[in-house]
């Protein structure tokens, strides 16, 4: 009976003990999410200095956002996620197999390892702003490229949309592919050594060993890698907003879906900035859903589902 | 033999595309240093692989400029940054202390429930935010950048996985038997265990809010209360081809010179750090 009563006593610390978590988040990040979902059902804007609203609209800002560009931006959006992903995921694949190799016997592995990490932790903002004086038409890049003698006119980068675009690609792999590198790593090293072994001993080369063993064996991180991946490029938003200044030159082929948001808010037009943020939510809902089946489960990849599947298809 | 020989020409080729990355990595910050040490005119004339002398002269320009005061910059970005990864890391251990010591009704619905956010982006609830900021009276102060990361679910995560890993039931309840209160506990027997996770985690927190700048760039307007992001971006969309670009390399050099510094120093536990918070083995 004393037992009882002490435990009950400790359970007012723990909820005492998570209790700033919960009102900093109810605070900061639940009310403004219902606040945001309820203007996106008001007209409410503000052009000049009159403020129009808040009257109630219904469904009229969903529906006039599908009418805008917004769906150019979600593809703009993709497009720009897609350019940087696939050299990224490629890379670290690569890199990561090369690191674990101890046959390959790679020198200065962990000076590799730093530098190709550095790029992740650089302001994005200022990284931005870096390539956009580095490639405008009299900057350090075309001035080389002259001087090598591989062009003879500057080429402007910026005035261009696949210039821009790769800029924005070139930007997201170099920052990402570092840390992806050493996720995918950590995996490969995770790998029990005596697959491997076992399949040195079946003759296996290495191209098929990174296809039969590896890949399969790491495929939980490489999923967390990919949906953490395109988390990150749904909020694309420093770079393409540096490189550009918030226009999305040319012709708004690099604007994102963030960068959309982002001119609502500073023109102060909620009602289409709670429509457009109800619309991201969904789509992160669903991203973190996923996250959530994978991290918090007792069977975090499927893989579990996946041999269950395999054993049925075996007996049947 | 063949397969000798065949392993060498892999392992060339691997170390050649590494240093190609490595090159591609290090190139920009390279000409950024280069650019950053020399003169407006100098620049003018093309570019040059040796650094100038100029860098001394460039930094007073940047120090004793109005319109863009960087130095106030970087000086409100460490107390932003610096306070976030103090009060984010503290709460989250907390947090992930409270959830993994103690047995309480609403114990699984709360864990459930900050799992199910880990991954929810900030800018969902911006609109939102930036009212609320506003009625609360906190526009254009400094406060609205720091207090919200009281509540870090990735930083919770990552606190519980290490506590699971790492702190025994029988410490806390020796502890209790030697009359320790709960809250002692945590703060003398509990952090000091926490420290590697608090390290790596205040690291990480550090960087994620010395670099942000959408929301700073939403609820920021004047000068003086501006973070270093916010200052880049008004460099951008200035009229910038009248500006000396010797002092707007040198910006952006200050700009990312204090976190490569602490790279440097600390660049082991930051890439073993980044796979600790990766999914649950």
């Amino acid at each position: 009976m004393k037992q009882k009563h002490k435990k009950i006593d400790y359970a007012k610390w723990g909820y005492l003990f998570i209790l700033p978590f919960f009102v900093s988040f109810f605070i900061f990040s639940l009310i403004p999410l219902i606040d945001t979902i309820r203007y996106s059902f008001f007209e409410y804007y503000r052009s000049g200095i009159k403020e129009v609203g808040p009257n109630f609209v219904g469904l009229q800002n969903y529906i006039s956002l599908l009418g805008s560009d917004m769906l150019k931006y979600a593809g703009n959006t993709l497009i720009l996620w897609i350019i940087g992903f696939i050299p990224q995921i490629v890379i670290a694949l690569l890199l990561a197999q090369w690191f674990v190799d101890a046959r390959l016997k790679i020198r200065g592995s962990q000076f590799f390892k730093v530098v190709i990490y550095l790029p992740n932790l650089i302001m994005a903002s200022a990284f931005a702003m870096l390539f956009f004086t580095m490639f405008s038409t009299n900057g350090p890049i075309n001035s080389i490229l002259m001087s090598v003698g591989w062009i003879r006119e500057p080429i402007d980068f910026l005035g261009s949309v696949l210039g821009t675009r790769s800029l924005v690609g070139l930007m997201n792999f170099l920052m990402w592919f570092g840390n992806s590198t050493i996720m995918l790593m950590a995996a490969i090293m995770g790998i029990s050594p005596d697959v491997f072994e076992a399949s040195e001993l079946d003759g296996c080369n290495s191209v098929q060993r990174f296809f039969y063993i590896t890949l399969p064996q790491i495929r939980p991180i490489l999923a967390y890698t990919l949906i953490n991946s395109i988390i990150g490029g749904l909020q694309m938003f420093d770079v393409p907003q540096i490189l550009t200044n918030g226009q999305g030159t040319p012709d708004r082929t690099s604007m994102t879906l963030i960068m959309f948001l982002n001119s609502h808010l500073k023109s102060k037009n909620y009602g289409m900035a709670g429509a457009l943020s109800v619309y991201l939510f969904i789509v992160s809902g669903i991203l973190c859903f996923v996250v959530y089946r994978m991290t918090n489960n007792d069977d975090p990849d499927g893989s579990k589902a996946a041999a269950k599947k395999a054993k049925k298809q075996r007996r049947g | 033999m063949k397969s000798k020989k065949s392993g060498q020409l892999r392992s060339i080729f691997a170390h050649i595309v590494l240093i190609i990355l490595s090159f591609m990595c290090l190139f920009f910050f390279y000409i950024l240093f280069i650019n950053a040490t020399r003169s407006h005119a100098d620049l003018q004339k093309g570019f040059s692989a040796l650094p100038g002398n100029y860098l001394f002269e460039n930094l007073k320009n940047v120090a004793n400029d109005g319109t863009f005061p960087m130095f106030r910059g970087i000086l409100n970005s460490l107390i932003v940054s610096g306070c976030s990864a103090a009060i984010c890391t503290y709460f989250s251990a907390l947090t992930a202390y409270g959830l993994y010591a103690y047995n309480f009704k609403l114990k699984k619905a709360a864990f459930t429930f900050i799992m199910a956010i880990l991954v929810m982006p900030t800018q969902v609830t911006a609109m939102g935010f930036l009212r609320l900021v506003t009625n609360m009276g906190m526009y254009d102060s400094l406060l609205p950048l720091i207090i919200p990361s009281i509540a870090s679910p990735a930083v919770f995560y990552f606190m519980y996985s290490y506590l699971q890993s790492s702190l025994p039931m029988s410490l806390l309840e020796a502890a209790r038997i030697d009359g320790s209160g709960e809250f002692r506990t945590f703060n003398q027997i509990v952090i000091p265990i926490m420290k590697p996770a608090i390290a790596v985690q205040a690291i990480f927190t550090f960087v994620g809010s010395w670099n942000n700048y959408f929301v700073p760039a939403l609820v920021i307007q004047s000068k003086e209360k501006m973070t270093v992001p916010i200052l880049i971006a008004t460099l951008r969309g200035a009229d910038y081809m009248n500006f000396d670009m010797g002092k707007i390399y040198t910006m952006i050099l200050v700009a990312i010179v204090p976190i490569i510094l602490v790279y440097l120093f600390l660049s082991k536990y930051i890439i073993a750090g980044v796979t600790l918070g990766g999914v649950k083995e």
